[in-house]
């Protein structure tokens, strides 16, 4: 028996297709029989009819058929199925025979050929005689027939030819061999397709008509057979839905059989094909939850039926083929379109598959283990005459016997011997691997990460079994980071255990060491007794020498491994192995911590290694070393201890290189920083923890940054959210829980003992310079040297208020914009400890608002740290913030020389400029002087002197100044004339007098400059007497170029009476003066309104009376009579 | 009864796994550790389609050939688990709530306790109690 015997038959697992055979065709010397047969077999897609083509020769001898039976009475079943039977019918007794003839309709020889022809027919008859094969004949003519009932001589050679060859109409066609072959094939092919379905349904009907013969008592296997026959046929006829129906009724009969030791083997083998075929049909008739339960069916019918106990193996062996082919179908039913999901896909059949596949092993190692002294049973009970069985599921030493009771109790012995011994020699973990890998395939298409990886360690485990260790080791390591992240530590504990048991006997000496060192660590789930074991071979193979073997591994693999770690102890390679943490959970837990977040340079470095052990005994280490981002500081912190072999197993549980379970170990380490490290950050980059020792074998831990592990992380966060009470540990004991990483820290600049101190008088004004007195004094208890100041706007700032500010150290010379905002690096010399020094700073804001202002002093000190002295730089540094105010306000003023106000002045007529400076400071301010720096469209009528030079002014108070100006006739100009500056020369009072006045520029308002076209202006005494006549003169002139007409006329006032013209009109000659004499008598005492001149210029009508009118007085001041004067009068009376 | 009983945390590992102690106590392990792929993945679809969040039992997880293995999960993503003998054909999908909703019962009662830190590995006698009167076979 193969070892594929529990395979399914290759005539089970094909689709049904019609079975015709082609005869009379030369394929290989005749090319037109060649074109013939190749459009046949090429391009057969799934739109052609289903049908299996053969060529054979015509007098190919098919298989005889019996005698037909013609009662059943008498005739006892020797089994269900013949082996032989579904071949038959699909590849040795065709539904038809196609007899290909050539023969054209005009053939000159009609006669021979169609006698010829008949013969042909004749001889494919004798071979099938009994059967109900159908015969049909196709003439190959080489020209393309003409339309039906055109050719008289065809229709009547082709009703001869029937006559002749004893063939219904339907059963001869023709085919023209022309250049549309393909065309003519593929009719001819549903023909024989026709043919054919009608040939298995005669044959469905010819076995149906048997049942009426049958009797339950003695034909129970008929039942079957004939059941499945019909479904057989039913399927090669491409009647699906009547096979599946008939399958499963055949499918109940089988179950219906009684079932006994002897028969159990072939009710199970017809059980699991005709389960085959109907799955196979409901997938492809797109009912897969039909197909799914008549599985389960079939699964829960079945899986009791174990059989014989000495052969238990073959029932595990048939069930896991089983679920493999029912795996299969669901693949095939998927590739074709089937959608899968999560909780129903191929994998769960091919995974219980390969637990099948595994009890068998188990149950061959159980069963079949015979001693050597135990032969081969000679004659072969499983050997037949014809080398295979007559029918399915039958013993070879028994074919045909159908009695429950054994007639030969030695042959059965003997034959289940030789079961046992071909087991033996069937590579189950082959079978076993190749269903976990299907499965794998399928859980990872469906997004089942967890099964997946359940699987491949099944996988691997099964490689350890069949002692391929290298892909046993790969598989499970590849999987433990699985179970590692999500914390399932039993899982990853039976994993490593595996794994271990690999390594050991592949002598793998760093994958022994790694997985020994997480086999003892907190995630293992071993019992002590079994870490005690593992620690002790670690420990051995750390001084060089050879680890007992793991427990339940092969003797001869062993003994091979045993060799091997002989040959590791003596060869000369290196033996320092690296290994990294982060990925694992070692057995050492190491966490450093920074005593602080940032040291002064002048302060040790200190930080501490906390160790922690998970094994069961006390362990030494041989170094450890602490790696840092800058590499300069290593060299301070590492820890070894040459210690001697003899001394290793005494005083275990003392001295700082020895780990005590349980118990925290802390190291202390502590450095200096460099200087130039100031600013920057020292990290941690590694802890190498050094098990073992140069002379045997040396493991490093290397922790990444400050510690931590695979389960660190996890960890760490339980331990941030509970909120336990921690147990009270004795005084030197350290709660591992309570130490945090700390695994950087930055180095700052040592803390200066200096004061700063900055003294002034806020707020600032803008553009003076504003005095910063700088205090610096010593408060070290050495020397300082080098000490520098920085003074200025402090960095970071608006741009534009750098822009604005200078900075100086000297108050003489006034600051320009060619003045820096920050005085950098002043060398101020060394100071002497108490020794103080003051720095004047000045400060011109060139802008109102809010400034920072830094002083930053810096110095060099020598110190002493460690007893080593090092050479400090020191900083210290102060801000205030200096707020800038206007010192005043000027505002400018035009007035009519009456002291109107003006919105516009007039060409060649005098105005008034007048300026108040109001002062806005705190401070007192005394201006130094003020200049007037006229425009050259604007003139001065008298000296322009200054009027408050020295003046103070106190806050509030306001200065005036007031100026007469002309503004000479400069044609039209449009936006106003320019009047010039007003500059102030200023300074606080309070100043010192080496400190320059600030001059502060005012930008005087344009002015709206009109030209009049006459101007008018009066000469009168500055006041008159009541009866004394006053005498008026009026002056105009003309200012156009042109001839002004003028009209004049006087308003009389109640307290004068005048003489002159009351009414007038004038003209003017361009560029000439007119006057004009009255006399006013004054009448009244007291302040007199005047006469009112009206003046009316004929050619400008825009310029009102009332406008002239503002240029001449309109009032005057009459004083009383006097006595004298009366008398003067009288006497000139 | 159930044959395994798990409580599972957020973040999938075990809180309490305890099955009948047989020598394929780690069979039991694994069958729960692969269950959370089904978990998690009813989970999400649970979370996409917008489920009453009151819905906590998520019913078979899948089938194996000897055991059927049932989930349900809390609204703080704590998964309860338990296997049941595939031959147990007495026990019916309202039983398995149930028995789901008394466990949640008890885990409610095990967080209650001000002693017990959230995310430990629970150690309760009144929860081993309940647990082992789920697991007696009533036969």
């Amino acid at each position: 028996m193969s070892p594929t015997q529990w395979d399914f038959p290759v005539e089970l697992c094909c689709r049904p297709m019609a079975f015709v055979t082609l005869t009379g065709l030369d394929v290989v010397y005749n090319a037109v029989h060649r074109a013939v047969w190749d459009a046949f077999c090429a391009n057969r897609r799934a739109d052609r009819v289903p049908i299996s083509f053969k060529v054979l020769p015509g007098d190919h001898e098919y298989p005889k058929c019996r005698s037909k039976r013609t009662s059943y009475e008498w005739y006892i079943p020797k089994g269900v199925l013949k082996t032989g039977w579904m071949n038959k019918h699909l590849n040795l007794v065709p539904a038809l025979v196609v007899v290909f003839y050539e023969l054209d309709w005009d053939e000159p020889q009609w006669k021979e050929k169609q006698s010829e022809c008949a013969t042909r027919v004749e001889i494919v008859r004798q071979s099938l005689q009994g059967r109900n094969t159908k015969v049909a004949v196709v003439l190959i003519q080489k020209k393309t027939p003409l339309p039906p009932g055109e050719d008289v001589i065809a229709s009547e050679r082709a009703a001869a030819l029937c006559n002749v060859c004893e063939l219904s109409g339907k059963s001869l066609f023709v085919l023209p061999h022309t250049d549309h072959l393909v065309g003519y094939i593929i009719r001819l092919e549903n023909a024989f397709y026709e043919h054919a379905q009608t040939y298995y349904y005669t044959e469905i009907r010819r076995v149906k008509s048997h049942k009426e013969f049958l009797n339950k008592t003695t034909h129970q296997l008929l039942f079957v057979r004939h059941q499945f026959k019909i479904a057989f046929f039913s399927e090669l006829k491409q009647d699906t839905q009547n096979a599946l129906k008939n399958y499963r009724i055949a499918y109940n009969l089988v179950h219906e059989l009684r079932a006994h030791e002897t028969n159990i083997l072939e009710i199970k083998t017809m059980a699991g094909f005709i389960n085959y075929k109907i799955c196979r049909l409901c997938f492809q008739h797109n009912t897969p939850l039909d197909a799914i339960a008549q599985f389960r069916k079939h699964i829960d019918l079945c899986k009791k039926k174990i059989g014989s106990a000495e052969l238990a193996f073959e029932h595990a062996a048939w069930m896991a083929k089983q679920f493999q082919a029912f795996g299969d179908l669901f693949d095939e039913a998927i590739k074709l379109g089937l959608t899968a999901i999560q909780t129903q896909n191929p994998g769960f059949y091919y995974q219980q598959a390969a637990y099948y596949a595994q009890e068998r092993k188990q149950h061959a190692k159980a069963l079949c283990n015979h001693d050597a002294a135990v032969m081969y049973p000679n004659p072969d009970p499983l050997e037949t005459q014809s080398g295979v069985l007559d029918f399915y599921g039958q013993r070879p030493w028994r074919q045909g016997i159908l009695s429950f009771d054994l007639s030969d109790p030695e042959k059965e012995k003997a034959g289940i011997l030789a079961i046992q011994l071909k087991e033996r020699s069937v590579v189950h973990s082959e079978i076993i691997i190749a269903l976990l890998s299907n499965a794998v395939a399928q859980f990872k298409k469906y997004k089942c990460p967890r099964m997946k990886s359940h699987l491949m360690v099944q996988m691997g485990e099964e490689y350890y079994y069949a002692k391929d260790y290298t892909k046993a080791l790969k598989l499970l390591d590849y999987v433990m980071c699985d179970y590692r992240s999500e914390a399932w530590w039993t899982l990853l504990t039976s994993i490593l255990t595996t794994a271990l048991k690999c390594s050991y006997l592949m002598a793998q000496l760093k994958d022994y060491i790694t997985y020994s060192l997480e086999l003892l660590g907190r995630a293992s789930t071993l019992k002590d007794e079994q870490k005690s074991r593992i620690e002790k071979n670690l420990m051995n193979v750390l001084m060089n020498e050879s680890p007992d073997p793991e427990p339940d591994c092969d003797v001869l693999a062993v003994k091979t491994a045993q060799k091997l770690w002989a040959d590791r102890v003596s060869l000369a390679g290196s033996n320092v192995f690296q290994i990294g943490v982060q990925d694992f959970v070692p057995f050492v837990q190491c966490k450093a911590k920074f005593h602080a977040p940032s040291f002064h340079v002048d302060v040790p470095v200190e930080f501490d290694v906390f160790l922690k052990a998970d094994c069961p005994h006390p362990i030494r280490f041989s170094k450890l070393c602490v790696s840092f981002n800058n590499q300069v500081y290593n060299q301070f912190c590492v820890l070894e201890e040459a210690s001697k072999a003899s001394e290793v197993l005494e005083n275990l549980t003392q001295g700082k290189m020895c780990l005590v379970p349980g118990k925290t170990r802390k190291l202390s380490f502590k450095f200096v920083a460099k200087t130039e490290d100031v600013g920057k950050k020292i990290e941690i980059t590694s802890v190498d923890l050094f098990l073992g020792s140069e002379s045997g074998r040396c493991v490093v831990l290397s922790w990444q940054g400050g510690g931590g592990d695979a389960a660190s992380s996890q960890e760490a966060l339980q331990a941030a959210r509970s909120f336990k009470r921690r147990p009270k540990l004795a005084e030197d004991e350290i709660h591992w829980d309570s130490v945090i990483i700390q695994a950087s820290t930055m180095i700052i600049s040592r803390v200066p003992n200096i004061s700063v101190h900055l003294r002034h008088e806020p707020p600032a004004l803008m553009n003076e310079m504003y005095c910063l007195v700088v205090t610096v004094q010593s408060h070290e208890k050495s020397p300082i040297r080098d000490v520098k100041l920085t003074a200025g706007l402090k960095p970071g700032q608006d741009a534009n208020l750098t822009q604005k500010t200078h900075v100086t150290l000297h108050g003489a010379e006034l600051c320009d914009e060619s003045y820096p905002a920050l005085l950098t690096d002043i060398p101020v010399g060394d100071l002497h400890p108490g020794e103080q020094l003051e720095k004047t700073v000045y400060v011109r804001c060139g802008t109102v608002g809010s400034r920072m202002f830094l002083v930053y002093v810096s110095y060099l000190i020598n110190t002493t740290v460690e007893g080593k002295e090092i050479i400090c730089k020191c900083h210290k540094d102060d801000t205030v913030t200096i707020e800038t105010v206007f010192p005043f306000d000027v505002a400018v003023r035009f007035v009519s020389t009456k002291f109107e106000h003006l919105e516009r002045v007039y060409a060649d007529i005098p105005f008034l400029l007048m300026t108040d400076v109001l002062s806005a400071s705190p401070w007192a301010l005394t201006i130094v002087s003020s200049e007037l720096q006229l425009a050259p469209s604007m003139t001065a009528m008298d000296h322009l002197e200054s009027q408050i030079d020295k003046v103070v002014l106190q806050t509030g108070e306001s200065a005036s100044e007031c100026f007469c100006l002309r503004c000479p006739s400069a044609g039209n100009i449009e936006g106003g004339v320019a009047t010039g500056h007003y500059i102030i020369s200023w300074k606080r009072a309070s100043v010192v007098e080496s400190i320059p006045a600030v001059s502060t520029v005012i930008t005087l308002p344009h002015v709206i400059a009109e030209n009049i076209p006459l101007h008018v202006n009066a000469d009168l005494p500055s006041f008159g007497r009541v009866r004394e006549s006053l005498p008026v003169r009026y002056h105009l002139q003309n200012k156009t170029d042109l001839v002004q007409d003028v009209e004049i006329s006087v308003e009389p006032s109640d307290a004068f009476m005048f003489s002159g013209l009351k009414q007038i009109r004038l003209r003017i000659l361009p560029g000439t003066k007119q006057e004009m004499l009255y006399n006013f008598y004054p009448l009244m005492a007291g302040y007199q309104q005047l006469p009112s001149l009206n003046i009316n210029l004929l050619r400008f009508p825009n310029f009102t009376n009332q406008l002239l009118r503002r240029f001449i007085p309109t009032s005057i001041f009459v004083k009383p009579q006097g006595r004298l004067l009366e008398d003067t009068s009288i006497a000139a009376a | 009864m159930a044959v395994c009983i798990a409580v599972i945390a957020k973040e999938n590992y075990p809180l309490y796994i305890r099955s009948t102690p047989t020598e394929s106590e780690l069979k039991f392990h694994y069958m729960v550790h692969t269950s959370l792929d089904v978990v998690d993945e009813k989970i999400s679809a649970m979370g996409k389609a917008l489920v009453d969040q009151r819905e906590l039992y998520l019913g078979l997880l899948y089938p194996t050939e000897d055991y059927k293995v049932y989930g349900y999960v809390t609204n703080s993503k704590v998964k309860f688990v338990m296997v049941v003998d595939s031959s147990n054909t007495a026990l019916r999908d309202n039983e398995i709530r149930s028995m789901f909703r008394k466990l949640h019962n008890s885990y409610t009662d095990v967080m209650c306790n001000p002693f017990y830190n959230p995310g430990d590995r629970i150690q309760s006698r009144a929860f081993d109690t309940m647990v082992t009167s789920m697991m007696i076979q009533v036969c």
